[in-house]
């Protein structure tokens, strides 16, 4: 049977849609800007987040309009809670962008510290695990969700080997170094929570699919 | 219908134990259980080999369209479907572990330990007081003061008692929808039964009423093992434990309440539940 | 104005011609008699018995008579024909069986009132020999009332929901309680029903009393059931057709119309009261 209520779903797929690209979008901006230190590109990822802020309000009243008005039910109810949680994990992405932007502007002054090489690498790593974590929202793929959910430590290793370097190669050699070496550490820590909550998404993802809780519970996803 | 989530293979909806565990925090044995029943009205076959148990001091839902032979199913359980000409069961129905459709089985003594509500207020064309009385002397009660004592306690559990306890003697035909169900409900509770089996109970009342109907039901699952049939998917998640879904006379899922509105493991049961049906 | 609405102009109209052609037959009746019988009736009239090749003196025993008559026939027919009814609607698998009695039953009504004076003579005054009587009397005019009765009270009790009794049978009453109790006092108002057109037609029937029960004339009141009587539609008879001073005993005979006509009336109209109040306790 057909139903006018899978339109508004399908409309509110498309926001959540638009929200991933945004904050996918910000992720490669604000790297790419500390990547180059261009003061005016970081500016321009912390600008670009009123329109997620704004989007995410959106999106949490459609959430509770659909809730209200059409007491959704097992797969709909699933997929409207699972939208608003993905809905809140975005948007944080987005402030991490934001954060990752500002440690641009940090040392967007003096001279880089090394050529980045990792930190690109983790933030192209949390670049694709928001936009797999999105899409496997979009296909109701739990498979691709599972991936997200187990490259997380792909993440963590490699955020841990640019602490190892930043902290044993430099500060420790030269504690002149601290004021560029912390921004980056910074930096690697906000892309490696980017990936904590794309995990977080692919999670809500798979309960919303096939109804397994996979939250705090990994020999679930077998 | 677009396809707007992709189901997955019907195996692979599967519910965890952890946290949402599925076994019910049934204590013991259960009130009733169909085993294998199958009903039929002339040579139209009903009901499909059902097999059901129902957890005493819980509530529970039948759902499912209309025609899917929840209502004939409830009226097996106090064996009201024996009123109906042509009709023909088979399987058991056991009620602590006893069956009711055993010839030394007497249905009067059965109706009273497995009472019924109907889907309109059938309240009788006499006086509130001699409605609920009624049940207590057909019943061979004839102590006055003790049938005093149970209409009054029985209006109090059916939540009647402070809207009415000044119109004992008018007739019940003159009180509101709400306050006839909630009449029937006293009249029901009168006779002490063990189970009570609702039949659509809020079909023709307004949400106020429905509502407290449904809040008396939810009090009254303390004492009483409650099975209400509904067309309300709604009320069925407010007011059951377990939910019982029906289709074309078969059960195609049963299971707690929560479960079956989260997460329904049958792809029938999400269709309906959604209102993808049909 | 539109067509259609002149249409249903007209045919509301034309509906009230015809009641109002109804009440004027009526009143007609009712004021013909009243007018040629109202000189007749003084309280002589009521109290005595006739006199005088029954040129003077009253109808008294022909009034008590057919009290005597109906309320034997309503005594015999009122519970023959409920536990009928019940037996019917209640009990007896429904199915062509019970369709040809109920076809019976209202074909019994239609037959001719002196076939079951005729029935009554063979059966009651010579077979069981209990001669004309007011017994036999009483006997073939309640078997007349009775198809009346029956049907009365089967819609009576038809019109019982059946969720009344599935409320009274869920309560773990037995079927027979659930009849007692439940159906019967909410049918109570409907079979009343019956019972007031049947008392109107039984008071008011000539012909099976004519072999069955009636006297042309006596001298005092019954005495046992065994006793003939005399009857005021019978009476009525006799005056017209029979006697010596026609134009005396015409003016009695409409004198006993009016009073026939009014005890028949008062009779319904009790009745009616009755049913009234039960209908008020019943249906709030």
């Amino acid at each position: 049977m057909q139903r006018h209520f899978d339109e508004e779903l399908r409309q509110l797929k498309d926001d959540i849609l638009r929200m991933g690209a945004l904050a996918q979008e910000s992720i490669v901006n604000s790297v790419d800007a500390l990547k180059n230190r261009d003061k005016a590109a970081a500016r321009k990822v912390i600008d670009s987040d009123v329109e997620m802020d704004r989007l995410e309000l959106v999106i949490d009243d459609k959430c509770l309009e659909l809730i209200a008005l059409h007491q959704p039910m097992a797969r709909d109810l699933r997929f409207i809670t699972t939208a608003i949680k993905l809905n809140a994990e975005l948007e944080r992405i987005g402030d991490l962008a934001v954060d990752v932007a500002q440690r641009a502007l940090d040392i967007s002054d003096k001279p880089l510290l090394k050529p980045l090489v990792d930190i690109p690498r983790l933030a192209e790593i949390a670049k694709r695990m928001t936009a797999d974590a999105i899409e496997s929202f979009i296909k109701s793929d739990t498979e691709l969700a599972k991936k997200v959910v187990l490259s997380d430590s792909e993440a963590d290793t490699l955020k841990r080997g640019v602490e190892k370097e930043l902290i044993h190669d430099y500060m420790m050699k030269d504690g002149s170094t601290s004021d560029r070496a912390v921004p980056l550490l910074l930096a690697a820590r906000h892309l490696e929570r980017v990936c904590d909550h794309a995990v977080s998404m692919a999670e809500d993802i798979i309960y919303m699919v096939s109804a397994v809780v996979v939250r705090h519970h990994p020999e679930e996803l077998k | 219908m677009h396809n707007l989530h992709p189901s997955p293979a019907q195996g692979q909806i599967g519910l965890n134990i952890n946290p949402m565990g599925e076994a019910d925090s049934s204590d013991g044995k259960p009130k009733i259980s169909a085993r294998g029943v199958n009903f039929y009205y002339g040579s139209k076959r009903a009901l499909n080999n059902i097999n059901i148990d129902f957890t005493p001091r819980r509530v529970t839902a039948i759902i499912g369209p209309s025609g899917c032979g929840k209502s004939t199913f409830i009226r097996l359980l106090n064996r009201m479907h024996e009123l109906v000409p042509g009709s023909r069961l088979e399987g058991e129905i056991l009620l602590d572990g006893l069956d009711i459709l055993a010839q030394a089985c007497d249905a009067a003594e059965l109706r009273k330990r497995v009472g019924m509500v109907f889907q309109k207020p059938n309240p009788f064309p006499k006086s509130v007081f001699e409605n609920v009385a009624y049940g207590l002397e057909v019943n061979g009660v004839t102590d006055r003061n003790l049938i005093e004592e149970k209409v009054v306690d029985s209006l109090k559990k059916a939540a009647l008692w402070e809207e009415i306890k000044d119109r004992l003697k008018d007739s019940a035909l003159g009180l509101s929808g709400g306050q006839q169900q909630r009449l029937c409900i006293a009249r029901c509770l009168a006779v002490s039964p063990e189970v009570i089996l609702f039949d659509e109970p809020c079909a023709s009342l307004d949400p106020i009423s429905t509502a407290k109907i449904e809040e008396l039901i939810l009090a009254l699952k303390k004492e009483y093992t409650i099975v209400i049939v509904t067309h309300n998917m709604q009320q069925a998640a407010r007011v059951s434990d377990q939910t019982a879904f029906f289709l074309m006379g078969d059960l195609i899922e049963t299971g707690r309440t929560d479960r079956i509105f989260k997460a329904p493991r049958d792809k029938r049961t999400e269709d309906y539940i959604t209102g993808r049906f049909g | 104005m539109k067509k259609r609405n002149i249409i249903q102009k007209l045919g509301f109209s034309a509906l009230f011609a015809c009641m109002a052609a109804n009440i004027l037959f009526l009143g007609t009746i009712i004021f013909f008699i009243a007018a040629r019988g109202l000189g007749a009736i003084n309280w002589e009239f009521l109290t005595q018995a006739p006199r005088d090749s029954m040129t003077a003196g009253g109808v008294a025993p022909a009034i008590v008579g057919t009290f005597y008559l109906t309320s034997g026939a309503v005594l015999f027919a009122l519970p023959l024909g409920v536990a009928c009814a019940v037996y019917l609607t209640e009990y007896s698998p429904k199915g062509w069986i019970v369709n040809l009695l109920r076809i019976s039953i209202n074909n019994l009504a239609g037959v001719p009132s002196v076939v079951f004076g005729l029935f009554g003579l063979t059966v009651f005054v010579k077979y069981a020999g209990f001669g004309v009587s007011i017994l036999s009397g009483s006997l073939t005019l309640g078997i007349l009332a009775l198809p009346v009765i029956i049907s009365a009270s089967q819609e009576a009790l038809t019109a019982v929901p059946q969720s009344t009794r599935e409320a009274s049978l869920a309560l773990g009453a037995t079927q027979w309680e659930t009849i007692r109790r439940v159906v019967l006092p909410a049918a109570l108002p409907g079979i009343l029903t019956g019972v007031i057109l049947s008392v109107g037609r039984v008071a008011g029937e000539t012909a099976p009393i004519l072999f069955t029960a009636a006297a042309f004339y006596l001298k005092g009141y019954p005495h046992s059931v065994f006793s003939e009587v005399m009857a005021l539609p019978y009476h009525i008879y006799a005056l017209m057709t029979e006697g010596t001073h026609p134009e005396i005993q015409t003016r009695i005979a409409y004198g006993s119309s009016l009073l026939l006509l009014a005890l028949v009336l008062s009779v319904s109209m009790l009745a009616i009261f009755i049913r009234a109040r039960q209908r008020k306790t019943y249906h709030a």
